[in-house]
């Protein structure tokens, strides 16, 4: 088992350097970097001026040299200005050229500035993950009750009336995105034009102070969507559990069907589920962005649109850095879990 | 001209849908009176859930290939003094085209009911296409790695899970944009996914007819006019005829959406080898000597049919999912057009005040998935009895 993680470990380490590279190979090419310098300098800018903008701030360095800056693995981008005065990549104001470290990337702990927001990227990352946080945390606790309840009722006798409409209902909820369910809700909810004006339109106010009234559409939305699919697999998982030997078992002993089901079949049911529970956190990962965005509620989403709108290289690299982060975790958590909760699995 | 009521705009809607109706009902009448015969397609009539999803994946392939005649007005056309008008107003005197705007008019000036038809056939172009093309890529590269394993196996696979460890949302900002189209990436990336419905259909030939040259160098040759035609069209945009070409955003667009979807038909294909390649006809193949491709394509691959049809009808619409979400960000289309991603996002700036431009966008997306789902539950449902 030990080694088991260990190889996953290096295999997610690598996989993360690949799509780090792949993101950074991206950002940098060079319209991108003109339209960066336009940007940030001035709309007008000539050709040379551009060049030697990008070029007095190391952006003309080979990608792979400027990948192992950014890493920290080389030393950091240096530029002696006409008048002398030296900059780079490392210089910080307020600390003298001789206390300046050579270098300064992820490994120093140093995740560079936003040219957006102007700021930190570890700052900036930290903060927004932590209102996103917040929305996932109501989100799970919506879903994974809900999409369990649902997925065991309609496995519970296979075929049945009830088995019927909750099925129709788990693929409607898998068949509507986010931007249209969120969209609807708003319609129905939140528009004049219908006039109910139960909860807000916006989650901006939710980034304060959560209420029922600004987080609730927000949350229902994302909700909505992932819950159909774990519902359905709840129930694959459930009608398997129930065609089952000790469930036959159990019956003809004379349990009750109540306990049948909470007793016998449920702990047997959820296996499956948890691992799909799991992977679901990278989907999710796009309907917060989908819905940061129609809620404009600035998490780390809504960050991860700017940043890439504006092509904001050190803060896109940060937020895929945590983006990727989080899929490798949950599919190893996914899999230990797996392991874990069934004891007839074994790794080798 | 008065204002039509509720009841008289949905009478209208019907009665621009006719073509539709009138397409839906043969194809219903035909099928169901032939449906003995025509194998799994048929039986998907004995499934209610499956007939009903048909329906509607029908209603809107039919709504695509008749949009011409359905729509009442220029998609892309504004008359002036429409802007934000509730459904049922009328166009004011002397403007062409129909007498009212069925369902209202956009923050523009232009049709809801006929850019929501329109999005149809925009929506109906690219998501079966990008999937036929992500299949074709994930099976050429699924099917060996199940069957070889080893180290290519690994290979694939770790730059199969590269892709999906990708949110998919930051994948379509870096690759949908004006700079990607500059740099030529889209093109190069075409180049590559486009060869393989060609060594596809080069290496299906070759591994069943290598036996009767006659017939092969026949269907080879074909295959390669045919592709290589239109890949020089579609990847290179070199077409000397001008029949095959695609605009480069579009093309940018279709790339990416294949590149998203082809790794996890990798995933099933692969999973789907390692399975039927323990039976005992894959076996019996091997021991006539049999070749690895002829094995693969010819006796795995048709025994994995079930699976992978109904996994193409719930990926299409996935894919228009995605298509939908690259509208709702902006990216790739020109704001004229009337996809329904991008027509939701112009509506829901609006939305609290004014309703109607991003609701009927947003039912139809839905309706279409709903539909495609439904389909493949019927289709496994149905595929699972014998």
């Amino acid at each position: 088992m030990g080694l088991f993680i260990l190889r996953r470990l290096g295999v997610m380490l690598l996989t993360a350097l690949c799509l780090t590279f792949i993101v950074f190979f991206l950002t940098n090419l060079y319209p991108n970097l003109e339209k960066l310098a336009k940007t940030q300098g001035n709309m007008r800018m000539s050709d040379e001026q551009v060049t030697s903008w990008l070029a007095s701030r190391g952006y003309l360095q080979p990608t792979v040299v400027k990948y192992g800056q950014w890493l920290g693995v080389l030393p950091g981008f240096t530029f002696v200005n006409k008048d002398g005065v030296e900059t780079g990549r490392c210089f910080k104001s307020g600390v003298p050229a001789e206390e300046t470290p050579s270098f300064c990337g992820v490994i120093q702990g140093d995740w560079g500035e936003s040219t957006v927001f102007k700021d930190g990227v570890a700052g900036i990352v930290g903060k927004r993950l932590g209102l996103t946080g917040k929305l996932m945390f109501w989100v799970m606790v919506l879903m994974v009750p809900a999409a369990l309840t649902v997925g065991v009722l309609a496995g519970m006798r296979e075929g049945s009336k009830m088995d019927r409409t909750l099925s129709t209902f788990s693929i409607a909820s898998t068949a509507t995105p986010e931007y249209v369910s969120g969209v609807i809700f708003i319609a129905i909810f939140a528009s004049s034009a219908v006039g109910l004006k139960w909860f807000k339109g916006t989650a901006t106010s939710a980034m304060d102070d959560i209420t029922f009234a600004n987080f609730t559409l927000p949350v229902l939305t994302i909700a909505l969507y992932g819950m159909g699919y774990i519902a359905r697999m709840t129930r694959a998982s459930m009608t398997e559990v129930m065609t089952a030997q000790y469930i036959r078992t159990a019956r003809l002993k004379g349990v009750t069907f109540k306990n049948i089901v909470l007793k016998h079949a449920l702990r047997n049911a959820l296996i499956a589920p948890f691992t799909v529970i799991m992977l679901q956190f990278p989907w999710l990962l796009n309907g917060v962005v989908i819905v940061e965005t129609l809620f404009n509620y600035k998490g780390f989403g809504w960050t991860l649109v700017q940043a890439a709108g504006n092509n904001d290289i050190e803060l896109l690299l940060g937020c895929s850095v945590v983006a990727v982060a989080v899929v490798l975790v949950t599919q190893l958590i996914s899999d230990i879990g797996y392991v874990y909760l069934n004891p007839r699995i074994r790794i080798s | 001209m008065e204002p039509l009521s509720w009841g008289l705009i949905i009478a209208q809607i019907f009665i621009q849908f006719i073509p539709v109706w009138i397409a839906l009902f043969l194809t219903f009448a035909l099928s169901i009176s032939y449906k003995r015969r025509l194998g799994l397609y048929g039986k998907l009539f004995d499934s209610p859930i499956g007939m009903i999803g048909f329906a509607i994946v029908m209603f809107w392939v039919f709504t695509a290939v008749f949009a011409d005649l359905i729509i009442t007005h220029d998609p892309i056309g504004q008359i002036s003094g429409m802007k934000n008008k509730v459904p049922g107003t009328p166009v004011p005197e002397g403007a062409a085209g129909y007498l009212h705007y069925l369902l209202g008019g956009d923050n523009l000036a232009r049709d809801v009911f006929s850019r929501v038809v329109m999005g149809a056939r925009r929506v109906l172009q690219i998501a079966p296409a990008a999937t036929l093309f992500a299949f074709m890529v994930g099976i050429t590269l699924g099917l060996p790695a199940g069957y070889f394993g080893g180290r290519l196996d690994t290979i694939l696979s770790f730059l199969a899970n590269l892709v999906l460890a990708f949110p998919v949302i930051l994948l379509f900002y870096l690759l949908v944009t004006r700079e990607i189209v500059e740099t030529g990436i889209p093109m190069y990336l075409a180049a590559v996914l486009f060869a393989f419905p060609i060594i596809f259909m080069l290496i299906l030939w070759q591994s069943r007819y290598f036996t009767q040259p006659a017939t092969r160098n026949w269907l080879v040759s074909i295959t390669l006019v045919i592709g290589v035609w239109a890949y020089l069209g579609l990847a290179f945009n070199a077409d000397p005829f001008g029949v095959w070409g695609m605009d480069p955003n579009l093309l940018n667009v279709f790339v990416s959406v294949v590149f998203v979807n082809s790794p996890t038909v990798f995933r099933i294909v692969r999973g789907l080898v390692l399975d039927i390649q323990t039976r005992d006809y894959v076996a019996a193949a091997q021991t006539r000597g049999e070749g690895p491709w002829y094995i693969m394509l010819w006796e795995i691959l048709p025994n994995a049919r079930g699976p992978l049809i109904v996994d193409f009808c719930l990926r299409i619409g996935y894919t228009t999912i995605l298509l939908g979400t690259l509208g709702f960000f902006g990216l790739g289309v020109s704001p004229e057009s009337p996809d329904w991603g991008s027509t939701i996002n112009d509506g829901r700036k609006l939305l609290s005040v004014y309703l109607h431009p991003a609701l009927p966008p947003a039912l139809a997306l839905m309706s279409l998935v709903l539909g495609l789902n439904l389909l493949a539950d019927g289709l496994r449902e149905e595929s699972l009895k014998d």
